[in-house]
């Protein structure tokens, strides 16, 4: 079986760094991954995103036509990739900023306050990126929460981040319960 | 071997050279390679060896040139203008008989171009981006890992026959990341000595090593030199990999990103029933020519697809000649073909 997602958003909502986290977590399961940046200048400051492949066969495609999964954080994130997702596929919506619905019938939609959930009940609003990997896993199953987690601290420890994994730890699990 | 890690195609080129035993790195930083220079800027010091972030492509090019002439493992990469820029030392490495590396992480040109992926700089890399009657080996890796152990392969290479090596890759493999386990360090002590090396010549005559001659009887001998040099590695180092070719009605040639691509569109080809395969050169110089001709006496069509306008399209149609139809399919400018795109090619040509 093959899982694709896109996650997209402003540079600075940490996209890419949810896609490491979700791809090493991927990885660390067992599974064969790849993980794409778009890189370039709509890196500083404009829209960010990455696509991540897991899957249990060694994968040949990085990019992909459609994906099965859509993590939108912005509007522009939505509009440019909602059509790019599967039948059946699965689009996580930042509630926060994005205030229309999912055109499609055919997708699963996840309405999540991610922003709001991260100021509130994380106390961080830069932990949006945590709040929004923690719903894509609730909503897809693609990759269990507590390998997620583990994933993520040993990221932040490697990073001499240390401080950061509790509250990371807390927005994976908010954003789990919210999905 | 060892654990499985997650790195880019940047990184993984950088921390093979290492573990090859490179000694010295000059290089001047250039996206989409960045993080090769960094991981060596990084790491290079830390271990006793060599980093210089030169003022120039040309000038870390040539002292490439004075590193391989003394002997050690040396290194230089860059994208696609900065190559272009590389291209005279490259010359002057091949004329002089040096082992070197070179990486080119292809981006999209001709001139600056853009930063996205490309293969547009295959005549380049094959047939001779600098002035003479050289070559290089040219390796076309296609995925995370394998970029790492054509890496180290490339480094054998080199030293084994005396050339420079170039290591094609492109953008997207250069940015991307995929769980890779490393190659184990090889023991520098464990190489083979460089007897022609400028060593000092302490106890022995002196060794000269230069790509200058004005004798054009001496200039030609140096000349068929290089020739039989060419000719031992076209006997004995093509590489390639088939998937799924024996009983292919169509047959994809891709190397690098593209071959990768197109395993996904032989899957999906397959399971409509479509009967296609991939043919992909691992050298891209020496160009498997034989195996590729060998193929087309059962294949119908053998599809190109690259990054380009059609480069490696022409080594393609010389190795295939009138046994089968040579249809081309490319992108340009940076644009990735997806899986859909290449399967809808391959459609065309379903009789």
């Amino acid at each position: 079986m093959e899982r694709s997602v896109i996650i997209a958003g402003f540079g600075g909502q940490g996209v890419i760094l949810a896609g490491k986290i979700l791809a090493q977590a991927g990885m660390n399961h067992g599974l064969e991954v790849t993980w794409m940046p778009s890189y370039g200048p709509e890196m500083r400051g404009g829209t960010a995103n990455c696509t991540i492949v897991l899957s249990d066969e060694p994968v040949g495609s990085p990019i992909v036509d459609e994906a099965t999964g859509l993590i939108a954080m912005n509007i522009p994130s939505l509009d440019k990739f909602e059509s790019s997702v599967s039948e059946g596929g699965t689009i996580v919506v930042n509630r926060s900023l994005i205030e229309r619905k999912v055109d499609r019938s055919d997708v699963t939609a996840r309405y999540v306050n991610i922003n709001d959930i991260a100021r509130d009940e994380v106390g961080n609003p830069r932990a949006i990126n945590m709040v929004a990997l923690g719903a894509y896993v609730k909503a897809t199953g693609s990759v269990p929460l507590d390998v997620v987690m583990e994933t993520m601290a040993q990221a932040m420890r490697e990073s001499g981040k240390d401080k950061f994994i509790d509250m990371n730890s807390a927005a994976l699990e908010a954003g789990y319960n919210a999905a | 071997m060892g654990e499985r890690l997650l790195l880019r195609g940047n990184e993984v080129i950088a921390e093979a050279a290492i573990r090859a035993g490179c000694q010295c790195y000059f290089a001047y930083p250039i996206t989409p390679q960045a993080e090769l220079l960094e991981h060596l800027a990084h790491h290079m010091p830390r271990l006793g060896r060599t980093f210089v972030q030169a003022e120039s492509e040309i000038a870390a090019v040539s002292m490439v040139f004075g590193a391989a002439g003394a002997g050690v493992r040396a290194m230089t990469s860059s994208s696609s203008p900065g190559i272009s820029l590389k291209q005279e030392g490259i010359s002057y490495l091949a004329g002089a008989h040096l082992p070197a590396v070179i990486v080119n992480v292809v981006r999209g040109g001709p001139g600056l171009g853009n930063i996205a992926p490309s293969q547009c700089d295959y005549f380049q890399a094959t047939k001779g981006g600098g002035h003479g009657d050289y070559r290089l080996i040219v390796l076309g890796p296609s995925t995370v890992p394998e970029a790492g152990e054509l890496t180290m392969l490339a480094f054998d290479l080199a030293d084994q026959y005396r050339i420079p090596v170039m290591i094609l890759a492109d953008g997207l493999l250069g940015q991307m990341m995929e769980p890779v386990e490393l190659p184990d360090p090889v023991d520098p002590e464990s190489l083979p000595a460089k007897d022609w090396a400028t060593t000092g010549a302490a106890g022995r005559d002196p060794n000269i090593v230069l790509s200058f001659d004005m004798d054009p009887n001496d200039l030609k001998r140096a000349n068929l030199e290089l020739q039989a040099k060419y000719r031992t590695i076209t006997e004995n180092e093509v590489r390639y990999e088939e998937m799924d070719t024996e009983d292919a009605d169509i047959v994809i040639a891709a190397y690098g990103t593209i071959a990768r691509i197109s395993k996904s569109v032989v899957r999906m080809a397959r399971k409509e029933g479509i009967k296609v395969g991939l043919f992909r050169p691992i050298t891209l110089w020496p160009f498997p020519y034989e195996p590729l001709k060998a193929l087309s006496e059962k294949a119908k069509t053998v599809l190109t697809v690259e990054m380009s306008a059609g480069q490696m399209w022409e080594d393609v149609r010389l190795a295939v000649a009138e046994r089968a139809e040579t249809p081309f399919y490319g992108e340009m400018g940076g644009i990735v073909p997806t899986p859909r795109a290449i399967l809808s090619e391959v459609k065309k040509h379903v009789r």
